[in-house]
Parts: structure tokens; sequence; C-alpha cells
């Protein structure tokens, strides 16, 4: 059975290998860093997994075109199972789709795997995949990756293959199926029930309560041999962080995420667990709006980016579980980062000079906040103002209500803080919130021959070119862009004793790219 | 365990300074000032210790505070120093300064919204028991609407509808503290509207204004004095537990219900700093509390033992 | 008279569905751009709020939630389609089981420190009491329950979070809220003893109160005998009060301790503007203290015989 994870790719597009290849890499670079530094231990069936997750709400929904939380997420991950699946390292792994292949970059053959069953008994087929596929197209569609899958023209079972047809090439459609909004779930009449928990994944759902907890029990049927180890899996909602931290050192939880960076010393000194610190792509940010004065001028936000303190916020809003930023929401796991730009560092001289340039001596600005952007938003704005000050700017920190903070604040008022859990391709990253009209350019920046650079990357074949425009735009973005981002932040999570991780931990999202459940064992 | 014993000691100093204090009054009052200082309890001299402490450190924080409330001055969560007498807090602010700061602002902001509470509870509530009909239903039954709803989840409401400026934090929490109010003074009143004393003042042709404020309240100041103390100190818990829920005064002001709920966590692994700002709280409630019983003694006629 | 009292509780429950139904509206965004989060574009926002029937004007809406709530049907969770009924049901019943716990642990023993209390009046464990109860509730409800699992449940006493489901024996069901339950023992214990003590000494220059001691009667004789039943209307209502607190103001304790109750459900359905919901739970919360407080009413004038037979 092959598995061409670099598909034959026809003249032109043959070099678009590169690009596939680099797209499973830059997922990668997930090693556990040294805190969570567990000899494997020989993998063993049984035992209860409970998982605190500190998200999960009882409105929360079945439907994957409506999940956002990781609670939604590893519930998912339990349950069903994916076309594809991002592997430990970061390279495609077969899953549902044995294979797949393209002659073209437009037109995709994924080969269902045969013999898989979902919990209800029934065979997984391709009028599955389509399906589940088509929840998320389509103008009745809810979905939030509906954008996302927007360019796929037809999707049709073909014998036990599925042929996914594009509006133009695109070699990373591989994985886009690796998205955890698009599980492949049971069809009825062509379409797939999306309250149902029936799925083909390594656990059966036992019981479940939005908001509090679900059950889940092995499911004895799963195709593969060497995942799934626990016997029963429990995932509770703990929203609040020492409830969570108190559950995990009292043993009543396992895996715990969102642990505050300040009590990760004291929570090693008990001994009980472990912090697994990831680095990936994520980054925490502040987008101006760049229509709006002062913003509309770019030495005012050069003055800003000189007015804060990178260091300082990794080391005390992260606790030192990330990396500086430099304004560039591409990062050092993404395969074309540019490590060589001019770091910027606090520097209020430089800040006040910009000021000077934009004909200001002071300035007054409000940075709207609130931890619902990310935990410890309204300490990095804090920190934000008190070494603005220096230079002469008055940032005044105006706290808003977690609650609306994505509908009322976040891109309505002109500075406020974000979030991005990273993409592992440039453009993902570019066209999702730089890209001029995107519907999450948080900024609403527009740069002409950025815009420019974004098509012609899409479709250049010369590696070297490549690399070139990519590099071009991440400049731009850094010192034209209207986005302040400060750091890069590692998912964090502690882990008990109790369990055993393997060596290797996916950098794709949190918990093991959600696998977590299925990947690890009792110690 | 050092840190209970300092508690422990601290606590005897004050009551030895309320002695003291007592003392020092008593003999410089004469008349009737002197009797009510020779009836005043212990507990009573070291509440009145205590507030008066609170008020200078409110008034005087800028002078008192070695630090400024919002600068950084160092790292995360430093230890108990010669320079930071109390370390540091999340984001390397002075702890001690913060706590001086959160004085003023936090009994600040409970005091005014206390204040405001009373002021439209007990005129209203008055003035609905003093007016009876359906004024009287009107208030009462929107009043008692209002109460059905809890206080908690009422406050959260409002807050994410009008924003979390501390004024509108005031006007929130007095708000909701307003319908307890007049439930407690309507019900007071209407024991006093029915006594000749008013009856008698109707006839001599009194407005209503000059019922509530000459005959009723004064009447009715004993039962919303003690509900004033309870009130006032619970201002800091709504604040803590709404901050709690995301919402609460605005950085980088220093409150003590915020402070509490910032280093929370903390007590998890047994750390003492969030009882730094729950102590302060805890102290003055006691405090507050004391000297409303002593009041509330005084009115009530008791004079045995 | 009590006819009267239920029909003003109806009309009470309808206002206070209109100030729900009220503010809920005001609230900035809507369900369909809460369930969305940072994911919303127009296009999704606008296929969601069609789906979920968001289009219609606010009166229609809230007209149809009434008239389905009057024949028992709340109608179904606007963001996840299950019956409101089937999600507020299990809920219901934990929310009731805590304050029915936390009522049996906090009546008894607020009602034995206050009478204590007023009988030592001005010793030192009138003080004591007294300075102890000020300090439980000037700590926020959250912090108790944290020293509480400080002590209690990291020296493996008492679990740190409630895992209850519907198949929970009531044994267990009793040792595992057991710290909820203590927490909010130690909230409303003050407020309680604080009223019980008060109402007592408020009767105890009374004339009759006298008349016994000149008798020679022992002290806790007088109190329980002579003063207490006269302090009952006072004490019956600040208990009534609490009750309704313990069932319908305890979020902070659900949270903290993770136990599955109504208030947990009331706070997540306002910030994901789940109406149908709000309204659900807030009209239970109201039935509740509504309730409450007419049982107060009764009883108090049960227990005073000048109420009782007032012309």
């Amino acid at each position: 059975m092959k598995t061409p994870l670099v598909p034959a790719l026809a003249n032109r597009v043959v070099s678009r290998r590169g690009v596939l290849q680099g797209a499973a890499a830059v997922t990668a670079a997930g090693l556990i860093l040294p805190y969570g530094a567990t000899p494997a231990r020989a993998q063993a069936r049984g035992g209860t997994f409970r998982v605190g997750i500190g998200h999960g709400s009882t409105t929360d929904s079945l439907d994957p075109g409506l999940w956002e939380h990781l609670y939604v997420q590893t519930f998912g991950a339990c349950r069903h199972n994916y076309l594809i699946e991002v592997g430990s390292d970061g390279q495609l792994v077969p899953e549902i789709a044995e294979s797949w292949d393209t002659a073209d970059g437009q037109t995709w053959v994924f080969t269902i795997r045969q013999g898989v069953t979902f919990h209800s008994g029934k065979d997984v087929t391709a009028e599955d995949v389509v399906a589940s596929i088509n929840h998320h197209r389509g103008d009745a569609s809810t979905s939030v990756v509906k954008p996302l899958l927007a360019a796929i023209t037809d999707v049709r079972a073909d014998g036990n293959t599925v042929v996914v047809t594009l509006e133009a090439p695109n070699a990373d459609l591989p994985y886009l199926m690796t998205d955890y909004h698009v599980p492949v779930m049971p069809a009825v009449d062509g379409s797939v029930d999306p309250e149902s928990t029936d799925g083909c994944g390594g656990y059966i759902v036992e019981s479940f309560e939005h908001g509090v907890q679900a059950t889940l029990t092995r499911n004895p049927n799963y195709w593969k041999e060497d995942r799934a180890w626990f016997d029963r899996i429990e995932l509770l909602a703990i929203l609040d962080p020492a409830a969570r931290l108190n559950a995990l050192i009292t043993g009543e939880v396992h895996l715990i995420d969102q642990v505050d960076p300040a009590t990760i010393g004291m929570l090693e000194g008990r001994g009980v667990a472990r912090i697994l610190s990831i680095p990936g792509n994520a980054h925490y940010g502040f987008p101006m709006d760049a229509r709006e004065a002062p913003y509309s001028d770019n030495n005012i936000r050069l003055a800003l980016k000189y007015a804060l303190d990178r260091e300082a916020m990794v080391d005390v809003i992260l606790g030192g579980h990330g990396a500086v930023a430099n304004d560039n929401p591409i990062g050092p796991a993404n395969r074309y980062f540019h490590a060589e730009m001019e770091a910027k560092t606090y520097d209020p001289d430089r800040a006040r000079y910009y000021l000077q340039q934009a004909g200001l001596s002071s300035l007054d600005v409000t940075l709207s906040v609130a931890d619902a952007a990310f935990s410890g938003a309204v300490d990095a704005g804090a920190m934000f103002s008190e070494t603005a000050r220096a230079a002469g700017i008055n940032i005044t920190v105006n706290r808003v209500p977690n609650d609306g903070y994505w509908s009322n604040v976040w891109m309505q008022d002109d500075f406020c803080a974000t979030y991005w859990g990273g993409r592992a391709v440039e453009d993902h990253m570019f066209t999702t919130a730089y890209a001029a009209g995107a519907d999450w350019n948080e900024s609403f920046w527009t740069n002409d021959r950025f815009n420019e650079l974004l098509l012609a990357a899409r479709s250049e074949v010369d590696e070297n070119l490549r690399r070139e425009m990519y590099h071009e735009m991440q400049q731009l973005v850094s010192f034209e862009g209207s986005t302040i981002i400060p750091m890069y932040n590692n998912y964090v999570m502690a882990v008990s004793n109790d369990i055993a991780t393997p060596e290797r931990i996916s950098a794709n999202w949190n918990f093991d790219g959600f696998r977590c459940v299925e990947r690890w064992w009792m110690a | 365990m050092g840190f209970a014993a300092s508690i422990i000691l601290g606590l005897a100093g004050l009551f030895a300074l309320a002695w003291v204090l007592r003392l020092a009054v008593r003999r410089a009052l004469t008349g009737h000032a002197r009797s009510i200082a020779n009836d005043m309890p212990l507990t009573a001299a070291f509440g009145i210790l205590v507030i008066l402490i609170y008020a200078i450190v409110a008034i005087a924080a800028p002078a008192l505070a070695p630090f400024p409330e919002r600068e950084i001055v160092g790292g995360q969560f430093q230890p108990w120093s010669a320079e930071h007498l109390l370390g540091t807090d999340r984001i390397g602010r002075d702890m001690l300064s913060r706590l001086i700061y959160g004085a003023r602002n936090t009994v600040g902001i409970a005091f005014v919204t206390t204040a405001l509470a009373f002021v439209v509870g007990s005129v209203l509530g008055i003035w609905a028991a003093l007016t009876g009909g359906w004024i009287d239903q009107a208030l009462s039954r929107f009043v008692d609407a209002l109460m059905a709803i809890p206080a908690l989840i009422f406050s959260l409401l409002l807050l994410t509808i009008f924003g979390t400026s501390v004024v509108t934090l005031v006007l929130v929490i007095a708000a909701v503290d307003a319908t307890r109010v007049f439930r407690l003074a309507r019900a007071v009143a209407q024991g006093i509207v029915v006594m000749d004393y008013i009856e008698a003042a109707k006839l001599r042709g009194e407005g209503s204004w000059f019922l509530i404020r000459r005959e009723i309240l004064p009447n009715a100041m004993a039962p919303l004095v003690a509900e004033f103390g309870l009130r006032f100190c619970f201002v800091f818990l709504a604040i803590s537990s709404l901050s709690f829920l995301g919402l609460g005064i605005q950085p980088p002001t220093a409150d003590w219900g915020s402070m509490v709920k910032d280093n929370a966590t903390l007590i998890t692994f047994g750390d003492i700093t969030p009882l730094l700002p729950a102590g302060c709280i805890a102290l003055l409630t006691v405090a507050v509390n004391f000297v409303v019983d002593w009041q509330l003694y005084r009115a009530s006629g008791l004079k045995e033992q | 008279m009590i006819l009267m009292r239920v029909a003003l509780g109806i009309g009470l429950l309808f206002i206070v569905s209109l100030v729900i139904f009220w503010a809920t509206e005001l609230l900035p965004g809507d369900l369909a751009t809460e369930l969305l989060g940072q994911s919303a574009t127009p296009e999704t926002l606008a296929a969601l709020r069609e789906q979920l029937g968001l289009n219609d004007p606010a009166p229609v809406r809230y007209w149809n939630w009434l008239t389905g709530a009057l024949t028992g049907d709340f109608g179904v969770s606007l963001s996840n389609g299950r019956p409101i009924s089937e999600l507020i049901g299990a809920r219901l019943g934990n929310t009731v089981f805590l304050a029915l716990y936390a009522a049996a642990l906090s009546v008894p023993i607020s009602l034995i420190l206050g009478i204590l209390a007023a009988l030592w009046r001005n010793s030192i464990f009138d003080r004591a009491a007294n300075a102890g109860a000020l300090t439980a509730i000037s700590f926020p409800e959250f912090f108790v329950a944290y020293i509480l699992v400080l002590w209690l449940a990291q020296t493996g006493l008492f679990p740190s979070i409630v895992r209850i489901n519907p198949t929970t024996t009531l044994g267990d069901r009793l040792y595992m809220s057991f710290l909820p339950a203590l927490t909010l023992t130690l909230v409303v214990t003050a407020h309680m003893m604080r009223m019980t003590r008060a109402a007592i000494i408020n009767l105890m220059a009374s004339p009759y109160i006298e008349m016994a001691r000149l008798k020679g009667l022992s002290p806790l004789r007088i109190v329980l005998r002579h003063a207490l039943p006269n302090a009952l209307a006072p004490i019956i209502n600040v208990i009534a009060l609490n009750l309704a607190y313990l069932i319908t103001g305890v979020v902070v304790v659900e949270v903290v301790f993770v136990y599955p109750g109504l208030g947990q459900l009331m706070v997540d359905a306002v910030s994901n503007r789940d109406i149908a919901v709000v309204q659900a739970v807030a009209l239970i919360f109201a039935g509740a203290y509504v309730t409450l407080n007419l049982i107060a009413d009764v009883l108090s004038t049960i227990t005073n015989p000048r109420l009782m037979h007032r012309r």
C-alpha cells in the first residue's frame, strides 16, 4: 500500500513537491523542552484518562462546523477520525484516506481505507466522506471553515475514492483535510447529522453533558492497533485556573491546559506532574486599525512597536514559555521564516524619534484588552502602558468584558489584543489575516506590494525566489504592518506522572494535536 | 507558621493600641462625650482605631507608598525584601504600594457606592412607606422583581451592557444594593409612620421631605446603620466576585478585590500573597462592624453590665 | 391573604421575565456572534441567524417564548438545540441538593451560635464568634473555597472537584459535595447568626423578659422559651433570604468546584446570548425567591399569634 506523501505532480506543478513537503514539515518542530523529558515507557492498555480543560460551556455544540475551543476539539478527536492526520513530527499521515494523489494540483483523488467502521457498525464509505466535506460547503452551511473550503468546486464519490476538484491548483489541499473541523461522519441520505456522536474514532461516547463532562469508552473495533491505549476517557470542563491546578494536584485529573505561568515552578516542586511546553507558531498581538488616525501613519505604528519590552513580556506573561516575536506572524517553525530581520528592541528614544517624524511630541491612545483575547492580555496591556510612558506615549488600558470580546471589541476598537493559533503554511496565515479585504484582516492593513507578492508567491515555482518573496512580505508586515506581535507563545500543559507521553509531542495545536487521548498511555 | 504568629502579634498590638487610645480619649473628654467613651468596649475602640488607620492610609497614600501605584519596579513575584517589603506582584509592581493605593481606591469606591445605595434606597423606601397606595405598591413590586434576579448575575448583565468604568461599576453595585436597602428602610419606616408623632407632624402640615428627614430617618437610623456596616463590606466582595467573572476595576488601578482574584491561584500552593489584600478587607469588615455593633447596642437601650 | 401573595408572586415572575428579556436584548452581540466567536464572517453569521430564528423582531420572540413557557414548554436551547427542560432538569436537582445540604449545615450552626452569643452577650465567646463570622464573610467566596481545598482536599480528605452524575449514590454525593457545602455554610452563617443574636437581644430589654428574669428563671430558659419565639419572624426571614441565595447566588462556588448547577448554566447562557435558557433559569430563580419569601411570610404569621389573629 503506497502512501504518496509527495504526490507525483505533472510538469509545472512538479515543483510543488517542495510546497507540500514543506507544508508537512512546518507543523513539526514540536520537541518536548527540558521540562517534559520523560523516558518513553512501554505502551500498555488500560486505565482511565481524565482531562481537565479550561473551556467548555453548556452552549457547546456537537456540530463540528461550530467547534472553536479545546474542549470540543479534544472531544471530537476522541470519537472521530479525519481523512489525514498530522503526525507528531508534522508529516501528513494517512488516516481514513489510505492515500491521495493528484495529477495537476487541481483535481485530487483520495482513496478511502476499507474495513473501517463507525461505532454504529456501519462501514466508512466514500459517500460518508463526501457528505462530511459538504457539511462545510454551500450557502446554508454555518461552518466556520466555509471560507477555507470555498475553493472546492466539486466533491464526488467514485467507487472507494473521493474526487475533489478545485477552482485553481493548490498543493496545500491535503493539509486542509487535516483541519479539526472536518471529521469523517456517517452520512444519512447524503448528508451528515451534525448532532450525532457517532464516529469512527478510538472512543465511543458513553455519556456527555455540555460544559460539564464527557465519558467515552474504548472502541473495541478501532482499526488502529497501536493507538487508543486507555480503556476510558473522561473530559472535564474546569474553567477556573486554580480549580484545574487543584484537580491535577489531588489526582482528580491527569492532564490540564493553560497552566498559569506564575505557578509553574511551584507545581513542578510538588513532584506529581510535569510541564509540557511545546513551541509552535501561535502568537499574541495588538492590531491597530490602519484606516484610522493616528494609526494610519506608519511612524506612529513604528513608535508603538519600539515602545514595548518584548523580552519582559515573554518572561512575565508567558513565564518564559515562548519566544520574542518581531511583529511577524510567521513563526520560527515555518519554512520561510525570516530570521535575519533587524530585531526590534525596547527603545524609548527611537520611539520618540518616530513620534517626531509623525510631527508629535506625545501621543494618547486607548488599548482595549480582555483576557479572552489571550490569557494575560490585561497584564500585557499594563506592561505596554508602563514602558510606553518613557517614550511620551500614554496608553490608557481599557479592560473590557471577556464576554463578547470577539464580537464587540476585536476588529471594532481601533487598538486591541488578539491571538492566533498560527498557521502551518505562510500563505494560509497571510491570506487569512493580512491580505487586503480578508474577512479577518484585523488591522485593516493594505499594502499593494504585499498583496502583489502574496499572489505571486502562491504560484511561484522557484524555491529561492519564493523564499525571497516570503521574506520580503515578512519584512513588510514587520516594519510597515499594523499589528504589533511581541511574542510567540508555547502550548503549555501539565501532565500527571501517572501518564506516559511519547518522546515527541505534536506542535500542531494543543494537547499533542488533540490526539493525546489516543497517543498517550498509562505509565 | 511565622506568618500566623505575626498576624496574632499584629492584632494584639492593635488591641493594645486601641486600649491606649480609649484611655487617652477618656482623659481628654469631659461631660457627655466622656460618658460615651467610658461605655465604649475595647472592640469598638479597636474598630475606630482600624478605621482611622485606613482613613489616614487612604488619604496619605502617595506620601506613604514607597513606589507609584502603576510602575513596574522589579521582577515578577519577588520575595519580601528590604527594598520591596511585601515583594512584587504578577507583573513586577510593588505589593505594599499597591496595597496602600488599594486602600484609597477600594475604600473610596465602597464608600461612595454604599452611600449612594443608602441615600437612594432609604429615601425611596421611607417615601414608599409614608405615601402608601399605588406608589408604594409599584415601587415595592418593582424592587421585588429586581431582587428576585440574583445580584451577581444582574450586575453581570448590567456591566456587560454598560461597560466597566469605575462610574458604571459604582452605579451598578449601588443600584443592586439600593433594592436591599429599600426593603429594609420601608419595613422599618412602616413601623414608624403609624406612630403618634408622625400623625402630629402630618397634622401640622409638614411636607413629605420634612417628615422623612426630620421625623422618620432619625428613628430608623439604628437598623440602617447596622445594614450599612455589612453592605459597605459586601461591596469589596461584589467587586472581587465580578473580577472573578472577568469584570471589575480597570487596570492599572489597584483594588483589593481584584488583587485577591489576581493572586488567588497562589493560595493553591500555600503562598500567602493573596491573603494580604483579603486580610485588609477582612480587618476593615470586622472593624466597621465592631463599631456598628457598639452603636446598635447604645441605640437598643440595653445597658446591663 | 396567601392567595393574594401567590397572585402577586406570579405577577412578579412576569415582570422578572420582562426585565431579563429586555436586559438580554440590550447585550451587545447576539447568539450567532457568540457561537462563531473569532471565526465569524458576515456570511456565516447571516446563515446562522436565519437558522436560529434571530431575525424575528424582539416582541415576537418574547411572545413565542412566553406562550411556550406557559404550557410548560421552555423550548429548545438556541445554541445546541437541546430541550431546555432537559438541560435544566438535572442541574436544578443538583442546585437544590447543594442548597439543602448547605442549609442543613448552616441553619442549626447559626441558630445555636446566635442563641449562645445572645445568652452570653458581650462575653469573649460572643465577640470571638462575631469576629470569626465577620472574618468568614469578608473573604470572597472563591477565596474561602481555595483555602478549604488547600486544607481539606490537598491532604486527601475530600475531592477538590465534584464529579457527580445522575447515577451517583447519595453517600457519594454527600461526600463529594462536602467542600462546596462547607464553603457556602461559611458564607451564609454569619448573616443568620448575627440576625438571630440581634433579634433576641432586641427583646431582652422588654418588660416581659424583665418580668421573667425577676421570677428567677434561668437565662437559658428565658432566651429559649420567652425571647426566641418572639424573635422568630426576623430569623425566619433572614433564613429564607439566605436559602434563596443558596439557590440563586452560588455561581462562584459552582465554578470553583466544577459543580454542575444552575448558576453556571445561567452565566454560560448570558455570555452566549442563549436568551431562551437565560429566561428559563431566571424564572426558576425568581420562582424560588418568591416561594421562599412566601413560606417565610406564612411561617412568621403562624409563629406570631398577634399576626395570626389579626382582625
